[in-house]
């Protein structure tokens, strides 16, 4: 019961640093990212990749958040020197390309069969159980990404991005590169993406292309809404109910007479019914603030 | 300072704005008045960069800025305003304020890190500014509600105030005084001449024709895009196509 307990805790761990990769896009920048999800391939894939060739874990997860940060550059670069509803559109096909690339280049990835037999942080030196010690080398991590996402969000850099969220014309009026801004939010949440997909790779012991597809994005989506769009401690609550929801139900599965495909349709309803009632009763989010919201518009 | 020279920009079939030449001194104030769609905000935002003319050149310190991006010119000195006052909805008042000096070092984001002292040292006199400001305006005991609760005339102060902030050399007001109440706008103004005294200048468009005149030191009268009329206010009060434009 307990191991079961520290998995779940973990995944949604896990998926709260992802959540807050997007919050700092969409919450903060107003920056609408459909492919959150390819940072994360990106980082996990890196990071096993490198480690499979011998790199050290640690420094493996540097070059994984790295490459997904600047990948995350260059695709704004063009995007946002579009109309702004580009972003969203070439992100969500940035994703999928993503995804095909793992799938189909096998001589790198080994496509559909996946990656597994890389080493993992501090490995040798764990006896005891392995994913309690990951739970809290996590919790580390989202704990510092969290203080660091709030402390930049209060100083001058982060007021730039709130301003551009609310009317870009302010900040460039002022003299602000809004693209630049707008580029270097993409950098950091791509980043933070990347970061969470290398412990995702840690958790899974194997990961395949299956384990990013597109909806994960919108499950991040769902989470930062939930617990109310530019708030960090909100998207992490969000995070926590979302996939807290996911593993007991996992869980129940075993319980309950239902398949797995009827359990899966189960899911989506109840995570649907969950947005329903946070919109009709709290449309501003679990965290947000009400007063917030009535100014829009 | 500024010098605006065959200015021309069309919107399909329409001449918004065909100006042959426009001139403002250092130190001066400015007037641009005209009738509804006379195309005294497309001036603007061809000045400020957030429109590319189709023709001319804009010399500003010396530099034709026809169709540089709009960010540089701010940083240049050249501050505008909007005619539909822009406040940052879900920031306070005084983040808007905060937002607009021109060298902050805690906008580099590893500055947050690596300079933290000098980043709250510069935030700090920062704030203290923009409170003096706002007290000014009338807007400090507003300062930490969110700017998107006030109202139009309180959007308006605070976009003046915001713009003021950023130090620009020159400033361009776009209707600074509409919805705005008369005893505020008499202090706005006598506030704006001060600053003229210390060498800040105004391009300002006014509907209002007594508060242009008393304010600006030469004005601009444009119709369909031209310029029609130009001279010392007392000049243009009495020019017949400025009476014809305006009432006929
Ligand atoms: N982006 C645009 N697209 C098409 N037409 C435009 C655009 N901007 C302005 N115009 C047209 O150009 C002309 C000048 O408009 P402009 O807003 O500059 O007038 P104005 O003098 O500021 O008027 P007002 O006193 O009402 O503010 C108008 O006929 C307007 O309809
Ligand atoms: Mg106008």
């Amino acid at each position: 019961m307990i191991e079961y307990l520290i998995t779940v805790v973990l995944i949604a761990a896990i998926y709260a640093i992802f959540s807050l990769g997007l919050n700092l896009e969409w919450g903060f920048t107003g920056l609408i990212n459909f492919g959150h999800v390819a940072f994360m391939a990106i980082g996990a894939y890196t990071t096993v990749l490198l480690n499979l060739n011998g790199v050290a874990p640690f420094p493996s997860v540097i070059a994984g958040m790295a490459l997904a940060g600047l990948c995350g550059g260059l695709l704004g670069i063009p995007a946002l020197k579009l109309r702004a509803d580009y972003l969203a559109i070439v992100t969500l096909g940035f994703a999928e390309i993503v995804r095909f690339i793992l799938l189909n280049e096998e001589w790198l990835t080994r496509g559909p069969m996946g990656l597994h037999g890389y080493s993992r942080p501090f490995e040798d030196f764990i006896s005891g159980d392995y994913n309690f010690f990951l739970l809290l080398l996590v919790l580390i991590v989202l704990v510092a990404c969290y203080l660091m996402l709030e402390q930049l969000i209060k100083s001058p850099w982060g007021r730039v991005l709130k301003s551009i969220r609310e009317d870009e014309d302010v900040p460039t009026s002022l003299g602000k590169n809004v693209l630049s801004y707008k580029i270097q939010a993409l950098m950091l949440g791509s980043a933070i993406a990347g970061l969470a997909g290398a412990f995702l790779a840690f958790y899974l012991q194997y990961i395949n292309p299956r384990n990013f597809m597109p909806m994960e994005t919108f499950y991040a989506w769902i989470a930062v809404v939930v617990g109310g769009s530019g708030n960090n401690k909100g998207t992490i609550l969000g995070a926590f109910i979302l996939w807290g929801f996911f593993s007991g139900t996992r869980f129940a599965q075993g319980y309950l007479p239902l398949s797995p495909t009827q359990i899966g349709a189960l899911r989506i309803m109840f995570i649907g019914l969950l947005l329903i009632l946070i919109m009709m009763f709290k449309p501003e989010g679990l965290l947000g603030k009400k007063e917030e919201l009535t100014l829009i518009g | 300072m500024l010098s605006v020279q065959g200015l021309k920009k069309s919107f399909g079939g329409i001449k918004a704005v065909d100006t042959s030449s426009l001139d403002v001194a250092g130190g001066g104030t400015v007037g641009v008045i005209g009738p509804n769609g006379a195309g005294k905000t497309t001036l603007f935002n061809l000045i400020s960069g957030f429109d590319k003319p189709d023709n001319g050149a804009i010399i500003f310190d010396g530099e034709n800025i026809a169709g540089k991006p709009s960010a540089e010119i701010a940083r240049m000195g050249l501050i505008r305003t909007f005619q539909l006052s822009k406040a940052l909805t879900r920031l306070t008042v005084v983040e808007n304020m905060m937002l607009a000096p021109q060298v902050q070092y805690g906008e580099r984001i590893w500055n947050v890190w690596l300079r933290p002292r000098e980043v709250k040292q510069q935030e700090e006199a920062n704030r203290e500014k923009a409170i003096s400001l706002l007290e000014f305006f009338g807007l400090l005991s507003k300062k930490d509600d969110y700017a998107g609760a006030l109202s139009g005339g309180q959007k308006r102060l605070l976009e003046i105030a915001r713009a003021l902030m950023a130090e620009p050399k020159m400033l361009l007001l776009d209707e600074p005084f509409s919805g705005v109440n008369p005893t505020l706008t008499k202090k706005i103004v006598e506030y704006l001449k001060t600053l003229r005294e210390e060498g800040m200048t105004f391009l300002v468009i006014e509907h209002d024709m007594h508060i242009i005149m008393q304010l600006s030191d030469f004005l601009y009268v444009l119709n369909k895009g031209k310029v029609i009329a130009s001279g010392v206010p007392e000049e243009v009060r009495h020019n017949e196509r400025v009476l014809d434009a305006y009432l006929g």
